[in-house]
């Protein structure tokens, strides 16, 4: 039958010889090379004592930033809302009152924040859409936890600790 | 005897046991250390400086689970199954020499518990017994896995034992005795019997990883095909008799494969140690020379299992009769014209 391509190989299997039918030249061989993995360094990690670094790009937790004097960057635009595809963002805005200038930087700020780290799909793409640079994935892995409920992070997980304090 | 005797021997017997039991605990952890160190890992290291306390760990996770015996297996047998297992792996190391007689004071203490002139018979008996734990075990729990396990175990073990008899005869050829005492003081100093029958040593080996169902032959478990073979249905401490029986049985057969091949307690220049050292301290060495040469033979097991792939049914049996058994009678009639002609 001609081939319908040229990928086809023969294998040519030929009869073991003596030594391959002993059997043993195979053990030691074997035994050798895991006899020289048992000397080599382990390649573990032990995480939680030890951390691999991570890239310069990489996108953990949230950080809701601050300016220079301490103020919340966040307008509650919704920009990140709006962009984020798995609709991990919600967010009640507010006005800003008389004397609470030197808390936000706008007249407009987020009351309520909030990310469901379950939805979240560390993409980045809040961080792209926000237009005050208030938002950074620069965070940690977001931790274990045991209810759903707790995967929710408000405000106060998200905002950047405040300056000289 | 006397009632001195009977108290020393008494003292022995728990000694052995607990040695025997210990050592089988820590084998779970220096499998697992071992197996870690072999692909490039740490192992375990979390319980206790290095993980050391990681088998009293396990054994207290055990104890602690659930004992489930499954509605339809027969609950006598499989109760019977793990007892007649482990039961059958300690009454190996009731005959093997640990050491020299050894002087405690005034008196003299021979570190055997029992010195039967056919010890040889004795361990092929206990061995053979072995089988039954499994078999049992594995035809109580009404599974399929399991039983299919058991007729592993069974055939497995029956198979391997007659060419395990053949390579022994040829040994016997040269030493003329049954009594493992006698056997260990003719290898006295160097003259170790492994010189005089490498392939019968050989042979001995590839049957004792067989019979204590280790990698490459351990069919009976075959957690890829099996589930856990015969001790699928299994759970808590029987489940662990199952498994300490396995490290027991290791333990012990590498102490005979010690005894029998590699000189037991016997080491070169034995004799001068003893003279300078007195007669307390001297024999100790020996058991000392005999439990490093055990562990080593332990650490070959571990070595062997994360080394090499299980067989094929077929070709396990493939080896067993067509390879070995024909290989130990030509050892036998070597060893008899070489004994005789030179």
């Amino acid at each position: 039958m001609e081939s319908l391509s040229n990928k086809r190989k023969l294998i040519e299997s030929k009869p073991l010889n003596f030594w391959e039918r002993a059997y043993l030249p195979a053990i030691i061989s074997g035994l050798s090379i895991t006899m020289k993995h048992f000397f080599r360094k382990p390649v573990t990690i032990s995480y939680p004592e030890e951390k691999r670094e991570f890239s310069e790009n990489f996108r953990g937790m949230h950080s809701l930033k601050r300016d220079e004097n301490g103020k919340e960057r966040c307008t509650a635009c919704g920009l990140c809302a709006l962009s984020c595809p798995a609709e991990a963002i919600t967010m009640t805005a507010a006005e800003r009152q008389k004397g609470e200038e030197h808390l936000y930087r706008e007249e407009k700020y987020a009351a309520v924040y909030e990310i469901n780290m379950l939805r979240c799909i560390f993409c980045g793409l809040c961080e792209e859409a926000c237009p005050k640079e208030a938002i950074y994935l620069d965070g940690d892995i977001v931790p274990a936890d045991y209810l759903r409920k707790d995967f929710i992070y408000g405000k106060d997980k998200l905002v950047e600790a405040p300056l000289n304090q | 005897m006397e009632l001195g005797d009977i108290i020393i021997k008494f003292i022995l017997v728990v000694i052995i046991f607990a040695i025997s039991l210990v050592v089988a605990m820590y084998s779970t952890y220096a499998e697992r250390k071992i197996a870690a160190f072999f692909q490039d890992r740490i192992g375990p290291n979390r319980a206790g400086p290095w993980g050391l306390l990681q088998p009293l760990c396990d054994g207290a996770k055990m104890f602690l689970k659930e004992e489930i015996i499954p509605t339809n297996a027969s609950a006598f047998l499989f109760i019977a199954g793990p007892s007649l297992a482990i039961l059958t792996a300690c009454l190996g190391s009731a005959v093997i020499p640990w050491g020299q007689n050894i002087q405690i004071g005034s008196r003299v203490v021979e570190l055997q518990v029992a010195d039967i002139n056919v010890g040889v018979l004795y361990i092929f008996g206990v061995v053979s017994l072995g089988v039954y734990g499994v078999m049992i075990g594995g035809w109580a729990s009404n599974n399929k896995y399991s039983l299919l396990g058991a007729i592993r175990a069974a055939s497995q073990n029956i198979s391997y034992e007659i060419s395990m008899g053949l390579s022994i005869i040829a040994l016997l050829m040269l030493t003329g005795t049954l009594s493992l005492r006698e056997l260990a003081a003719q290898q006295h100093d160097w003259h170790w019997n492994v010189l005089r029958q490498p392939l019968g040593f050989l042979l001995f080996i590839v049957c004792a990883f067989a019979e204590t169902n280790r990698t490459p032959f351990d069919l009976p478990e075959c957690e890829t095909e099996l589930v856990g073979g015969y001790h699928t249905e299994y759970s808590s401490m029987k489940l662990g008799f199952y498994l300490f029986a396995e490290y027991i049985n290791m333990f012990i057969s590498s102490a005979v494969m010690a005894t029998l091949y590699w000189g037991g307690y016997n080491y070169p220049g034995m004799d001068w140690v003893l003279v300078h050292t007195g007669p307390t301290i001297g024999p100790l060495i020996g058991v000392i020379v005999l439990f490093a040469k055990i562990f080593l033979f332990i650490f070959f097991f571990m070595w062997v299992r994360w080394t090499i792939p299980r067989f094929r049914y077929d070709q396990l049996m493939d080896l067993g009769w067509k390879v070995l058994i024909p290989l130990a009678i030509a050892n036998i009639v070597l060893t008899g014209l070489i004994s005789n002609y030179l």
